[in-house]
């Protein structure tokens, strides 16, 4: 029983740092810009189709198709923050901001598609990561320990960045008081970019380390586009703790519903969702905006 | 509001028509104009009405209250599901299975009022993608009542008035929605200009100025949503009643998406907008999608931009202003 227990938590937990590392940007994003992006997924699924080429047809190795996929993907978003999601950051109702997210994920789904075509892109993995790992009571794909790692890398890595750089320093500003923080000097316009490109690579990463659980197909960004919205409000708006608690507990919802009670589907990862959204409006460890 | 000054701007106050008589006129107008257009189509005609109640019933919420939803389809599916078990139970008069459904929807109207307006913004939002995806797994799991992800299959109504059979050719079945859809529309136009309906204008464009006038914005959203879910029941009826399967796509997110991106195409905000977005969607989809799936994404999706960047009141605003255009251009005219 308590190893059944472990087992559930340790893939309770490589599932809640996929989700965590792809809606961590998300949830920046719209604490910074107070955009519901409905599109965040389709950035996922850009990230995963890169790699995917890059290694079956370009042939260039695991990291380095991982660093081509969440630079190409920062390529291709930028145009459209450029000339879309500026006009909605901030001031726009959330409808707006839902049917201009969602048509770019339309748009996204359709071109990729047409592009590579509407089948199921595998990312082939290393050697090194492929194997199983025996941890003594079960078996463990060591792609899962990789995916840990990668997600507890990406919350150190952020929190260092947010809270104890420069541009931490004044991104922090800017979600405090946008006005205050513009009227202070700081180029808030400058500063939306570059949370855009972060929130992009780090879906894209996701998008690619994440594919052996969430796996990149022609629907990926419709299927998960709700996903990684309610992690977001499920942790509250711009926090990363807040994220990594909902992306456990989620991860958690979900997997012990999967095991137990699989022929439910999602019902125990929406229930948990009411709940918390019931009891906690402004997320887990949000602030009111 | 806007929905009268409109219309008023469209003819000039002299010939004024009461706009319930527009209204009978104008979907009677439609309905024939559909039935010579698509003869050999009816199914795909009545599918269509049977949606299009589905944006109205949205409208009522999202268009008239404000409340931002992705989980609309669930009153939608419910309603199709009870009407099917109310008719394989043995019950099989259309027009008490209408009746079914419409108390199903506005239960399932309450129920989902109750707790989706409860709070604004994102909650709000993402508590509706809640409850229509639990609603839908809830779906796929009650397979003795739903068939599952085979579908409800084998309803088949009886006769309208007991003489009125449903044909083959779905000529009954399309004569009955468009009569269905004339009556719900002519009610909803009294409920949207009635107090009630201010009432909720005025939540949606300021609550808060709303409390202070002295109403009570939770009770009246949550009653508001229960109208729609009465809407929306029927609408799932119609499908229920018409097409004899119901399957699990009239409950998933992909049908509250759609149907969101119907009325904003319409204009959200007015009857005449949800009526005009989900004909003008669904008959382009008819020929789109059909081709290629993928193309028709992205040229949903192109649309869906162009219309937030360009025509944020959707189509109907761009037909009002083209009309008082015209209007203007002859008033000048000796």
């Amino acid at each position: 029983m308590a190893w059944t227990g472990l087992s559930i938590g340790l893939d309770a937990f490589s599932y809640g740092m996929v989700l965590f590392i792809i809606s961590i940007g998300l949830s920046i994003m719209m604490g910074l810009m107070r955009v519901v992006n409905l599109a965040h997924g389709a950035f996922a699924m850009i990230g995963g189709y890169l790699a995917s080429f890059a290694l079956k047809n370009a042939g260039v190795g695991y990291p380095l198709a991982i660093v081509l996929a969440v630079l190409g993907t920062i390529a291709i978003a930028f145009p459209l923050e450029f000339l879309l999601y500026r006009r909605i950051y901030r001031k726009s109702d959330e409808l707006t901001q839902i049917l201009l997210t969602i048509g770019i994920a339309f748009v996204i789904i359709g071109v990729a598609n047409y592009i590579l075509g509407p089948t199921t892109k595998s990312i082939p993995l290393p050697a090194l990561l492929s194997g199983p790992v025996d941890l003594g009571f079960r078996m463990i794909p060591a792609h899962r320990i990789f995916v840990m790692i990668c997600g507890v890398c990406t919350a150190g890595l952020l929190w260092l960045l947010i809270d104890r750089t420069e541009f931490g320093i004044r991104l922090r500003a800017a979600v405090d008081n946008g006005d205050m923080a513009e009227s202070l000097g700081i180029k808030t316009q400058i500063l939306f970019s570059a949370t855009f490109a972060l929130a992009v690579g780090l879906a894209a990463f996701g998008g690619v380390v994440g594919a052996e659980l969430l796996p990149v197909e022609p629907f990926y960004a419709l299927r998960y586009m709700v996903t990684f919205l309610v992690v977001v409000s499920v942790g509250g708006a711009g926090s990363i703790p807040g994220a990594v608690a909902a992306s456990i507990l989620l991860g958690l919802a979900d997997t012990t519903g999967k095991y137990l009670a699989p022929e439910y589907g999602e019902f125990f990862f929406y229930l948990a969702v009411i709940l918390v959204v019931f009891l906690f409006p402004n997320g887990l460890l949000g602030r009111r905006h | 509001m806007t929905d009268r000054a409109m219309v008023d701007g469209v003819s000039p106050p002299r010939f004024s028509v009461p706009l319930e008589l527009r209204a009978v006129a104008i979907t009677l107008a439609l309905g024939a104009l559909g039935y010579t257009l698509f003869p050999d189509d009816l199914a795909f005609l009545t599918r269509l009405i049977s949606i299009t109640l589905l944006v109205l019933s949205l409208d009522l919420v999202t268009g008239y209250c404000g409340v931002a939803t992705l989980g609309h389809a669930a009153i939608y599916g419910v309603s199709a599901y009870v009407v099917g078990n109310a008719c394989l139970a043995g019950h099989s008069d259309p027009l008490l299975l209408l009746l079914v459904g419409a108390v199903a929807g506005a239960v399932m109207g309450l129920v989902s009022g109750v707790l989706v307006t409860r709070f604004k913004g994102l909650p709000q939002l993402v508590l509706s993608i809640a409850v229509g995806q639990l609603i839908a797994a809830l779906a796929n799991k009650l397979s003795s009542l739903t068939g599952g992800s085979d579908g409800l299959s084998g309803i088949s109504p009886g006769r309208i008035f007991g003489v009125y059979a449903f044909d083959m050719y779905g000529r009954t079945g399309y004569v009955f929605s468009v009569a269905v859809l004339m009556v719900v529309f002519v009610v909803l136009l009294r409920i949207v200009h009635s107090p009630f309906g201010l009432l909720c204008q005025a939540i949606k464009d300021d609550s808060l100025r709303a409390r202070m006038i002295g109403a009570r914005v939770y009770p009246r959203l949550v009653l508001m949503y229960g109208v729609s879910g009465v809407v929306g029941g029927i609408g799932g009826a119609l499908n229920a009643i018409n097409t004899g399967v119901v399957g699990l796509d009239s409950i998933g997110f992909e049908r509250s998406a759609e149907a969101l991106v119907m009325l904003v195409l319409g204009g959200a905000g007015s009857l005449w907008g949800a009526l005009i977005g989900s004909i003008v969607f669904q008959v382009f989809e008819h020929y789109v999608s059909a081709a290629n799936p993928f193309h028709w994404m992205t040229m949903v999706g192109a649309l869906l931009i162009a219309v937030v960047l360009f025509a944020p009141k959707g189509l109907v605003s761009l037909g009002g202003l083209l009309a008082g255009r015209t209007a203007s251009v002859l008033r000048r005219r000796p």
